[in-house]
This record gives structure tokens, C-alpha cells and sequence, in this order.
């Protein structure tokens, strides 16, 4: 019961300080701009043999930015939540309610992933619906690889949730962040490996994504979106030249419940 | 916090008193459970410290209260009452309630960013007595009030005792602290120097201050039967009694002499100048 109370303070504090909405409309701001750009576009693609890998592509790169947008707003909206909290004093006319720490931070978390998930669930299928409206085009696998997008939000959040319980908010956004960077540079690296034929430095991409396989989980999903053919082409700024393995997101959810069970430790233990 | 060893009893009003630093948030964050301790052991309403159960009989006013500003004072409230477990219909009796009793239900609506620091104040004593709590702690309650304000803090904890709550006080403003406690407890550098009853009768050696007319110097010396250290100036005397066990003979003895009496009043020794005394001038800084 707790545990809703602050999941639904959560969303009412992202919805009341106009957080949500502010997402939202830069999220209808980026729909619009790409469905006039897709508009043009496609009128000139009527005779073009590549149609399909050509909208295809132009779909995975407004899904990457989408992305981008996801991840930055999941941090920033909640990289201050617990860490603000505890230094300004505010969690202890909660903490000393009859509610448990772990319900408090899962309170929190699940009301982060309840946002997340409408932001996504909502810019996604704006996404799905004018790239329909403008080109006819329907993209494949969408659900599995929103799910994967999904994920990799839910990952990030978990981190800032468990950097929060320890450290100060600016130090905190800076780990979660610098982390997504070094995933981010790892993917890049990984494909690099792949296209020289290196084996070794495939395997730093791999170290990369193993230490924060945030950016695992996007490449799969633009594998999963991406059309065959455009796959088949294996080195891509959007994709999946070394598509990371099934293994790698079970390891991704594994990274992520670890976290979220390592951050109710460390805020069940600590001085409020 | 070092070696603190310590007893409230059901339905008194407790002050812990110490300089700043001396450990008494902390302690009540203990109690509390917000903040563990390296070692040792205590029991709140004859639970472990930190039982989540035990929470909801416990009110607590934190030091500088403070909470979502997005929020609106009525809606701050049914948020903790939710937090409580209290049932929707008894928060819409309690809530207005509340709001009524710390002055701020023409602004239920307002929203917490425009409070000012005594309104702030004010709605986080709402808070703390929103599940009608057995135990309440209220750390430096009238922080940032004006005198209204402070009235309002010791009218209520004034009814919240009647009420037979138990409250757990820190506070700076030791001429509060005298008027509302029962007990107090001095606290430095994280140890209780000494724990004294405000209410008991003092049996130690008082000075009297008494305003009289009619004193004739004869019945002056008679107080010596008493008395020691008479000192007459006028229409006012002072002298010391060993303790104020022997004020109504003395006073019987003056009235039967003929003389007419305006003031009696045992000289206590202040809270502060106790204070002064235990903690010593540098506030043990």
C-alpha cells in the first residue's frame, strides 16, 4: 500500500511540475519534425528500388534519437529524487512513517518506470503512426524492440536510483551518464572490431558493454527493427553491425535487477 | 552519540536540552530509526527501534520541516495519512481538522512553495498529529515562529498531554522548554550530563522573595525561626528557607502578627542559569 502511495506521489510530482508534459511536447515537437521531413522525402522515393531499406533506415534514425531522448530525460528527471531528498532533509517526514525503506525506493522506482514507460509507449507509437501516415510504411518487431529501448531506460534509471542512495546528485548524473558514454563508445569500438576483423578489440567493445550494457540493449533493438537487408550491410551509426547476442539482454536484466537489489541494500542500511 | 542512556515515561512531556552539535536530532533520528546506532539497545513503546508497526503510534516534527513544494497544505496532509494507513473518510474529518487547529485553513489551497517558514512550521506539526500518535517527537517545534506561533506549539502540546501523548522535545528556547516539560535532560557531546524534574518541589535550600506591609522589625527577626540570611529593604525581604516545606507556617506567623501580605515566591533556579551551570559557557564547543 506504502509502496503505491509514493509510486503514485511519483507521477504526480513528474505530471504537477510539468516534467512529463514538457517531454511530451518536445517528443510532438521531434513527431512533427519528422513527419514533414518524412512527407518530402517519401515523394521522392516513389520509383527508388530501396524504398523499404531506405524508410526502414530513416525510421531506425528517428527511433536513435527518440532513444537519446528517452535516456537523457530518465536521468535527469530522476538522478535527484533520492540523493536531493536526503541532503535537504524532505525524506524524513517519510522515512519515519509507518513505511519500509524498500518500499519508499521501490515506491519511487516503480512511479520513474510508470513514466518512462508512457513517455515511451506514447513517442513510439507517434513514431509508428506518421511514419504509417506519411509513407505507408510499417515497421517490423516495433513491440520487441520498444521493449529493449524500455530496458535500457529502466537500466539507466536503476543505476541512478542505486548511484543516488550514495552519492550527491551531480556526482550521481555524471557516473550514470559517464557510464551510457562508456557503453556507448564500447558499441562503437565492438563494430569497429568486427569490420577490421579484430578480435581483440571486439573484446573491449565486449568489456565495454559488460561493465554497462545500456548500449547492448539499444543495438539489439535497432537489429530487431532493422530491415534484413540493411542489416546485411553490417556497419551502421544506428544498428547492429555486431549485433549483441540474447545473452547479452538476459545479462542486461540481470545487471538490472542486481542494481535495483544492491540499491534497496544500500538505502535500507544508510543514515537518513 | 556516546554511551546515552535514557528513560521517558508514558504521558510526560520530555525536553532534551544541549547546545548545537550535541547530538539531539541525531538521537531522535535514532529513536526513529532514520539514523543506526554503531551499538547499544532501545526500546520506543516497548518496541525495538525502527519497527515499522510501531511508526504509525508515533508522530514527528523533523528540524526545519520541509516537504514537496508542488504539493498544497491539505493535500501534504492526505499524503501522510495515506502514508499512515488512515481510511479516506477519517482523513476528511482529520485533515480540515488539523489545518483548523494550526491556523491554516484559509490556505489548504495554497501550495507549500508560497508558505512562509512559520507556515511551514505549522503544517509539519499538522502532520505530526494526523494519526492521533501515542509517542510524538517534535525537534525544535517552534523553530521559526512568531510568538502566536509558539503559543499555538505549547497550546497544543499542552492538549496533546491531556490527551495523554508522550512528547519527546528538542529545543533551544530553554524558557519554553520550562513552561511545557516535565522532565529535561542535558545533553553534551553526545552524552545526558544530567536529567532533572521540572515539577518536583525543589527540597533544597530557596531564597524567598516576599512584598509585605505592616512589618514591624521585631516580626522581621522572628522570621529566624525559619529564615536565615533575612535581608529587609523597605517592603521587600528576601531570605533563604532549607526548603519550602516550612512557607505556610512562616506565612501563618506573619498573617497572625497582623501583616498584610502581597507576593510570596520561592526564587527557582532558571532553566538557563541550570543550563549555564551543566553545559558550561562555551556550550561545550
Amino acid at each position: 500500500m506504502a509502496t503505491w502511495v509514493v509510486a503514485a506521489l511519483t507521477l504526480k510530482e513528474a505530471a504537477r511540475k510539468k516534467i512529463l508534459w514538457m517531454a511530451l511536447l518536445a517528443g510532438l515537437a521531434f513527431l512533427t519534425l519528422f513527419g514533414v521531413a518524412e512527407h518530402y522525402q517519401t515523394l521522392s522515393l516513389r520509383a527508388v528500388p530501396l524504398r523499404p531499406q531506405i524508410l526502414n533506415t530513416q525510421f531506425i534514425v528517428a527511433l536513435y534519437a527518440l532513444n537519446f531522448l528517452v535516456l537523457a530525460m530518465t536521468v535527469l528527471t530522476s538522478v535527484d529524487t533520492l540523493s536531493g531528498e536526503i541532503a535537504s532533509g524532505t525524506i524524513h517526514a517519510v522515512a519515519s512513517k509507518p513505511i519500509r525503506r524498500r518500499q519508499l525506493l521501490m515506491g519511487k522506482w516503480l512511479g520513474f518506470v510508470g513514466m518512462l514507460t508512457i513517455f515511451l509507449a506514447l513517442i513510439v507509437s507517434g513514431l509508428v503512426a506518421v511514419t504509417y501516415w506519411m509513407s505507408g510504411y510499417q515497421a517490423h518487431h516495433v513491440l520487441r524492440g520498444s521493449t529493449l529501448m524500455w530496458l535500457e531506460g529502466v537500466l539507466l534509471l536503476t543505476l541512478t536510483f542505486l548511484f543516488g542512495t550514495s552519492f550527491s546528485t551531480l556526482t550521481n548524473g555524471v557516473m550514470a551518464l559517464g557510464l551510457h558514454g562508456l557503453a556507448f563508445l564500447g558499441g562503437w569500438i565492438e563494430q569497429f572490431g568486427r569490420l577490421s576483423d579484430n578480435e581483440q578489440v571486439v573484446n573491449v567493445g565486449v568489456l565495454a558493454s559488460i561493465v554497462m550494457p545500456s548500449e547492448a540493449l539499444w543495438r539489439r533493438a535497432a537489429f530487431e527493427i532493422q530491415s534484413p537487408v540493411v542489416n546485411a550491410l553490417g556497419f551502421s551509426p544506428f544498428g547492429a553491425g555486431a549485433t549483441p547476442s540474447l545473452v547479452m539482454v538476459g545479462y542486461a536484466v540481470v545487471y538490472t535487477v542486481a542494481a535495483l537489489g544492491l540499491a534497496l541494500r544500500l538505502f535500507g542500511k544508510r543514515d537518513l | 552519540m556516546d554511551g546515552l542512556t535514557l528513560e521517558v515515561r508514558r504521558g510526560e512531556v520530555f525536553g532534551f536540552l544541549g547546545p548545537n552539535g550535541a547530538g539531539k536530532s541525531t538521537s531522535i533520528k535514532m529513536l526513529l530509526g532514520l539514523v543506526g546506532a554503531s551499538s547499544g539497545q532501545a526500546a520506543v513503546l516497548g518496541r525495538p527501534v525502527g519497527d515499522v508497526e510501531t511508526r504509525r503510534k508515533i508522530g514527528f516534527l523533523p528540524e526545519h520541516f520541509r516537504f514537496y513544494d508542488w504539493l498544497t497544505a491539505a493535500e501534504l496532509l492526505d499524503v501522510h495519512g495515506r502514508l499512515y494507513g488512515i481510511p479516506r473518510q477519517r482523513r476528511r474529518e482529520r485533515v480540515p481538522a488539523l489545518l483548523a487547529l494550526v491556523g491554516l485553513e484559509a490556505h489548504h489551497r495554497k501550495r507549500l512553495r508560497d508558505f512562509s517558514k512559520g507556515m511551514l512550521q505549522r503544517i509539519g506539526l499538522a502532520q505530526a498529529l494526523l494519526n492521533d500518535p501515542q509517542l510524538i517527537f517534535l525537534d525544535e517545534p517552534t523553530s521559526g515562529l512568531d510568538p502566536i506561533g509558539r503559543r499555538l506549539v505549547r497550546d497544543i502540546i499542552k492538549s496533546q498531554r491531556e490527551r495523554g501523548a508522550t512528547l519527546f522535545l528538542n529545543s533551544h528556547l530553554l524558557s519554553e522548554v520550562e513552561i511545557t516539560c516535565d522532565r529535561v535532560a542535558f545533553l553534551k557531546q553526545g552524552q545526558v550530563l544530567e536529567i532533572r524534574d521540572l515539577r518536583a518541589v525543589p527540597d533544597q535550600m530557596t531564597t524567598v522573595f516576599l512584598r509585605a506591609r505592616k512589618l514591624a522589625t521585631e516580626t522581621v527577626s522572628g522570621l529566624a525561626r525559619w529564615a536565615s540570611s533575612i535581608r529587609a529593604d523597605g517592603d521587600r525581604i528576601t531570605f533563604n528557607v532549607p526548603n519550602t516545606e516550612v512557607l505556610p507556617e512562616l506565612l501563618r506567623y506573619l498573617l497572625g502578627r497582623g501583616v498584610d501580605v502581597y507576593e510570596v515566591t520561592p526564587q527557582r533556579i532558571s532553566l538557563e542559569e541550570r543550563f549555564l551551570k551543566v553545559i558550561g559557557e562555551d556550550g561545550g564547543l
